[in-house]
């Protein structure tokens, strides 16, 4: 499957990256080498093969309904990221991490 | 000391021939001596390093000493460490302080082994050359003009320059066994599920395990003891008995060690695509083995060759998918200037992820898209069965498998960067057995043109024991192990 910059640009959305139209031209060279090494798969017949997500055949586990994490907020947060936009502070306030206003 | 074994280390300590203070110290000086050229640490912090070297001696003067206590150690800065910028090798990551300890790192820091620092790696460990890190590149120590393999390059680098005891690693499709292979010394990617990757920064979750990277078989049974158990943090880690992985090496005597053990050769892997000095290599190897009492089988993988394309659809899948937590909002890269909550996304994700992570990032998200599912995924998930299955077949004629580990000896810096294609081949013999779930070691088998070559061995699911006794066996009348590179 042939792909164009379209694309491209329709997977770095969903991807949520953005990309320039230069970017998206070499992108796209790159992309179309690799899928084309992916495209040997289609000569293999797969016909009732189960598919193998994991190597090992075991099932996921269960634990008791009980809190076992420690509140470790003030640590986490020392990794917040800065704010932004020439703010200088971290992206928190309140125990909560701050980000661009998406209700009105 | 700096080529000695971990066991003699240990004895040193024992006998009070040297503190874990002054042997710290000396590999601590060879790194501010080397480093700046080899870029193999990327995190360094002399103070945290030397606390837990004084603690080490405390504890030996206690008798409470165990096999690893007061070695020093280098971390792929994969692996969270408290306290430890941990970047994956990523802009991404460039401010992030681990708030917490990856499985494999309190595993060591209760053997009381001391860490040295963080080791440089590919980006999010996609590459096999260290070129994509974000820190820069890692010179391979037998020849700077030349890359160390990848992912795990800077800890590869810093086991061949003996600018550590032992190193840890991370293996998704080669990335232990490869960079063992171009920089001459032992990897072991053990079975999927025996190291636990909790705190381990995740690539493709079905495929990552730990490992160790280290001189000599021997090594690699003391790290795996170290490294393995049960860990219910890890949904996939596995519960089994804790083994000793080196409980076979002492039975290892004799002219014929080996006798009827039966050695694997898929003729797939000494097919076209291998450097012809590498297999001269390789079978010169596995001439030795046949002195050693061993008897060779031919055996086929027949699915082998799609093991590349299978893999470029499910890791960049799972990658996309794992790292889409890379939003800018919590930790990590977030853009100085942006309008509004998807701006920041898009432009905190497109300034944080360098080339070859957006490209697999891309090539993920193109495969799991509505309408490409089946054609993609599903399809790969089944010839990943295929795969698998080859093992299973192989492993009723054979105890081991064995072949090259890489294609080639260590290539110039450079030479690839620009044609992935050509970079994902690199990993054309060690990607099935990711693939499977199986275990994968690589060993110095000697040189080709002054480069080290690495002979590949693969593994039935836990049997890990008998590859590091049949590892520890070549080790035993060959010296290539020992091998160090000149002026370091």
């Amino acid at each position: 499957m042939a792909l164009n910059i379209t694309d491209i640009k329709r997977i770095a959305h969903l991807a949520r990256l953005e990309i320039s139209d230069q970017e998206a031209t070499a992108t796209l060279t790159k992309l179309s080498g690799i899928l084309g090494l992916i495209e040997q798969m289609q000569a293999v017949d797969t016909t009732n093969i189960t598919p193998m997500s994991h190597s090992q055949d075991v099932t996921q586990r269960l634990r008791e309904d009980v809190v076992t994490a420690i509140n470790q907020r003030e640590a986490f947060q020392s990794n917040a990221p800065f704010l932004g936009n020439g703010s200088a502070e971290k992206a928190v306030d309140s125990g909560l991490y701050l980000v661009p206003k998406v209700i009105e | 000391m700096i080529n000695s074994s971990l066991k003699n280390l240990s004895q040193m300590l024992a006998k009070k021939e040297i503190s874990s203070v002054e042997m710290t110290q000396t590999f601590l000086d060879r790194i501010n001596k080397y480093n700046p050229t080899i870029n193999a640490y990327i995190a360094l912090n002399a103070d945290k390093t030397l606390a837990q070297a004084k603690a080490a001696d405390v504890r030996i003067a206690n008798g409470k000493a165990e096999p690893l206590t007061g070695i020093p150690f280098a971390q792929k800065d994969i692996f969270c460490a408290k306290g430890w910028q941990t970047t994956c090798g990523s802009k991404m990551l460039a401010n992030f302080v681990a708030p917490y300890d990856a499985y494999v790192i309190t595993q060591f820091d209760n053997a009381g082994a001391v860490n040295l620092g963080k080791t440089n790696m590919d980006e999010f460990a996609m590459g096999s050359s260290n070129e994509t890190s974000y820190f820069g590149g890692v010179k391979n120590p037998w020849d700077f003009d030349r890359v160390p393999g990848g992912s795990s390059g800077g800890s590869a680098a810093a086991v061949a320059a003996r600018l550590c005891a032992a190193a840890t690693g991370t293996d998704t499709g080669g990335s232990i066994r490869q960079p063992a292979s171009l920089c001459g010394f032992t990897g072991l990617k053990p079975t999927y599920g025996l190291v636990s990757r909790y705190g381990m920064i995740a690539f493709a979750s079905s495929l990552d395990q730990a490992g160790p990277m280290a001189k000599s078989a021997e090594d690699c049974a003391l790290m795996m003891n170290v490294m393995t158990g049960f860990d219910e943090r890890d949904s996939t880690s596995l519960n089994r008995p804790k083994e000793d992985y080196t409980r076979g090496l002492s039975n290892i005597q004799g002219t014929q060690p080996l006798k009827g053990l039966r050695i694997g050769l898929p003729k797939e892997y000494f097919a076209d695509g291998l450097d012809a000095n590498v297999a001269k290599v390789v079978q010169e190897a596995i001439a030795e083995y046949r002195k050693l009492g061993a008897e060779t089988v031919d055996i086929s993988l027949p699915n082998s060759q799609l093991s590349i394309p299978v893999y470029y659809v499910l890791a960049p899948a799972e990658a996309s998918s794992n790292l889409s937590r890379y939003d800018g909002v919590r930790y990590g890269h977030r853009a100085a200037e942006y309008d509004d909550l998807m701006d920041m996304y898009m432009k905190s994700r497109s300034e944080g992820f360098g080339a070859e992570v957006k490209r697999r990032i891309l090539i993920g998200t193109y495969v799991l898209s509505a309408g490409y599912y089946d054609a993609y995924y599903l399809k790969a998930q089944q010839i990943r069965r295929l795969i698998a299955d080859d093992f299973t077949q192989a492993f009723k004629q054979c105890d081991v498998i064995m072949g090259p580990t890489a294609p080639s000896t260590a290539f110039k810096a450079g030479e690839k960067a620009d044609d992935p294609v050509a970079m994902y081949l690199q990993d054309v013999y060690t990607i099935a057995t990711n693939l499977a779930g199986l275990p994968g070691m690589s060993i110095p088998a000697g040189f080709s043109n002054g480069l080290p070559v690495g002979l590949q061995l693969m593994g039935n699911y836990f049997d890990e024991a008998r590859m590091l006794d049949v590892a520890h066996a070549y080790q035993q009348v060959t010296d290539w192990h020992l091998a160090m590179p000149e002026g370091i």
